[in-house]
């Protein structure tokens, strides 16, 4: 039983240190810039340019905040990592996950930025709480991962880091063009249900199916 | 003196910091300089501030012409583009189109122009009103809580403090706070402890920087500030769970726990009744949603149709739980968890929670109005106001704002809401958590579906203006002027007679009044 636990939390663990380094790749380096030399070729269509950064961080300020919020994204991830107590560690990755929606404010993509907030923050945040609050049997739950899962953990990060530095360290960013406006909700939305109408029902669709798993687990309990 | 032997352990004397003797000591002097004046003159005071905030206003008007003359007169490319009111100028440009202008003394004038501008200045403004508002508003809704309690129980609530009414017995209550002494729990989790009531506090202010209380009346625009808000919102529950969770205590963490499910339980109908105005309107921005229903109170989204009717109520109830409030305060239930969540606070800590509360309460109710209930639009039609030829003078902004728009309706009818919120917190029972949970997923949450299927379908199949879109839309307006005048009349007829409803207890006049 015990072991179980463990091996969940360390499946916990990794989950919450890819979830922070992918939030916070994604957040310093919003998507089309993240694509090597495309924007030159094809006009940013709708779902680019609501994550682009229409105002790059040219005043002081700007630039200020950006580097304020991008250092508490790094302590935040690097919190989440070296904690024991699960909630605290979720303490943490709000940290992470807010400091990464302020990042997408300050590039002008609001929607994403609130929708972060919304599902990750308000949403996953709340739920990791409350399956701590509901199966924990002592006071505090701690991690205490065997070695050999931590050494893989880390292995599997590691490689995971060095891939992604040379991955941006090796692309050319293309800089955005100063007449890219910034998209409104209802263009977002039009391409949603246009251009990627497939991926957009996919989603959806294994949303429904995770829906009707969950009611599943959850009758044959009863 | 002896030291008595007591079963917890012994505390070293808190010392304060050298920072608090100084505020401690700057207010003092402040007090003992402004107490004896405000003492002798309060009625030549607060004409006088009244006066300096008008002529601070026009003065600040008069620097504003001036930069932008000087700026425009200067014509350069870079002004050109940005002007004064568009978007904030370097000092390097403030000073080129002074340069230009030929001013003297530019170098040093741009930096005292520099924090002048429009953008800057609404800024400073708008946070420090906002902020002084958050503070206000919740320390009246407390007090106003307690006298409407009082009045539901036939008592008078508190009647001392201050003078009418007790007035200011929310202040002395919030000066009584912050003297209390910071406790934390010895077995606490204590960064947790101390974090969470700012996780509770702040998201309820930041999210009035996206609530508009006008047309131009709002800190930031934003074209998704609904979904921001109810991100701050959302926010706002971690800071409970947080503080249950961390408080190490079986009634927080029970507390924390039901307000977890009842928060991720009711986010989903009401998420689902806020869809049903924004797919009417087709806008996610609160302005845009507010200007639509500026053609007198048919034109309100509530008596739109009975699909949008019907999303109303369902969303002030998922609304009432989303804030805790009863019959939904079972995280806090005093009678069965003690204090539930913040059973362990004190203090300046346990304030914070009922401002974000409180605050919390203004934000949903704001959201209620600007969604359903024609935000900040009178009932009385825009146009007519137009038809009136009331020109642009200033008398007549006064009376525009007065009888059809303005931040003035907009907060009256969120004070109409609050007072909703407290009305049945003090007339109905708590219900039990399965209660809850039934009346949300098994009420609530199948009503919203058969609810926005149903909207979709008026939406695409019923002519907007048609026949039978202004029957429904007659029927459920009269049917809402009713309930609004019924109301009124039973309010006022309640306090013409309120000595005999009460029966042998009545007096004519309350003591201490």
């Amino acid at each position: 039983m015990i072991e179980q636990r463990q091996t969940k939390n360390s499946f916990l663990i990794v989950g919450l240190v890819l979830a922070a380094c992918a939030s916070s790749a994604s957040a310093q380096y919003p998507t089309p810039e993240n694509r090597p030399a495309r924007a030159a070729e094809s006009e940013l269509n709708a779902e680019e340019s609501v994550v682009t950064s229409t105002v790059a961080p040219n005043s002081a300020v700007e630039a200020a905040l950006f580097y304020l919020f991008g250092g508490t994204l790094l302590v935040s991830a690097l919190g989440v990592c070296v904690t024991k107590s699960v909630v605290r560690m979720a303490t943490w990755l709000f940290g992470a996950l807010g400091a990464a929606a302020v990042l997408y404010f300050l590039m002008g993509a609001a929607f994403l930025g609130a929708i972060q907030l919304i599902v990750y923050a308000g949403g996953t945040l709340i739920l990791i709480v409350f399956g701590v609050m509901l199966t924990s049997k002592s006071p505090w739950v701690r991690f205490d991962c065997p070695r050999i899962e931590m050494w893989a953990a880390g292995g599997v990060v590691g490689v995971l880091f060095v891939a992604l530095t040379t991955l941006l360290i090796g692309t050319q960013w293309p800089t955005l063009s100063a007449a890219a406006h910034p998209a409104t909700i209802a263009e977002f939305g039009k391409e949603l249900l246009t251009t990627y109408l497939v991926p957009f029902e996919v989603g959806s669709v294994l949303l429904l199916v995770v829906m009707i798993g969950a009611a599943h687990l959850a009758r044959q309990e009863n | 003196m002896t030291q008595l032997s007591v079963p917890w352990r012994p505390r070293a004397k808190q010392q304060h910091g050298p920072m608090a003797a100084l505020v401690a000591g700057f207010a003092k002097a402040l007090y003992a300089t402004f107490a004896p004046l405000v003492r002798a003159f309060p009625g030549p005071l607060l004409i006088g501030a009244i006066v300096t905030v008008i002529v601070g206003v026009w003065a600040n008007y008069l620097v504003f012409e001036f930069v932008d003359t000087a700026l425009v007169a200067a014509d350069t490319n870079v002004v050109a583009e940005t002007g004064l009111f568009g978007g904030l100028l370097a000092i390097t440009e403030v000073r080129a189109g002074l340069i230009a202008a030929g001013v003297p003394g530019a170098g040093t004038l741009c930096y005292l122009l520099y924090p002048l501008q429009y953008g800057l200045v609404r800024d400073v403004i708008g946070a420090g009103g906002l902020l002084g508002f958050i503070s206000v508003i919740p320390l009246y809704v407390i007090w106003w809580e307690r006298k409407v309690a009082g009045r539901i129980q036939s008592r008078t609530g508190p009647m001392r403090v201050g003078g009418w009414h007790g007035w200011s017995q929310s202040m002395a209550d919030g000066i009584k706070l912050i003297c209390k002494e910071d406790l934390c729990p010895a077995d606490a989790d204590r960064p947790l402890f101390k974090l969470a009531p700012y996780l509770a506090f702040v998201p309820a202010i930041l999210a009035f920087f996206a609530l508009p209380f006008g047309t131009y009346w709002v800190f930031r625009e934003v074209d998704v500030a609904l979904v921001f808000i109810l991100a701050m919102l959302g926010i706002e529950v971690l800071g409970v769970i947080l503080a249950g969770w961390a408080s190490n205590n079986k009634w927080s963490v029970y507390g924390a726990m039901r307000e977890a499910c009842q928060m991720v339980s009711y986010e989903i109908p009401m998420g689902m009744a806020l869809l049903i105005p924004i797919m009417a309107v087709g806008t996610l921005s609160l302005t845009e949603l507010g200007d639509t229903q500026s053609g007198g109170w048919t034109s309100w989204i509530v008596f739109r149709n009975p699909f949008t009717f019907v999303a109303a109520i369902a969303y002030y109830i998922a609304s009432l739980a989303n804030c805790k409030r009863a019959p939904f305060d079972l995280p806090e239930s005093e009678s069965e968890l003690v204090a539930g969540f913040h059973t362990e606070y004190s203090g300046f800590r346990w304030s914070l929670f009922f401002f974000g509360e409180y605050a919390a309460m203004f934000v949903v109710s704001g959201l209620c109005v600007i969604l359903f209930f024609g935000a900040w639009y009178s009932p009385l039609p825009m146009s007519l106001a137009e038809s009136w030829g009331l020109g642009d003078s200033l008398i007549a902004r006064a009376i525009k704002g007065l009888l059809f728009a303005g931040p003035l309706w907009f907060v009256g009818k969120c004070v109409f809401l609050l007072y909703v919120q407290i009305w049945i917190r003090w007339t109905l029972p708590r219900i039990r958590i399965d209660q809850v949970l039934y009346a949300c997923i098994q009420v609530l949450l199948p009503l919203m579906m058969v609810v926005l299927m149903g909207h979709t379908l008026y939406e695409l199949f019923v002519p907007t203006h048609g026949l039978v879109w202004s029957i429904f839309n007659i029927i459920l307006s009269l049917i809402g002027a009713v309930a609004v005048l019924g109301m009124i009349f039973i309010a006022t007829y309640g306090f013409w007679n309120r000595v005999g409803l009460v029966g042998s207890l009545g007096v004519e006049t309350l003591p201490g009044s």
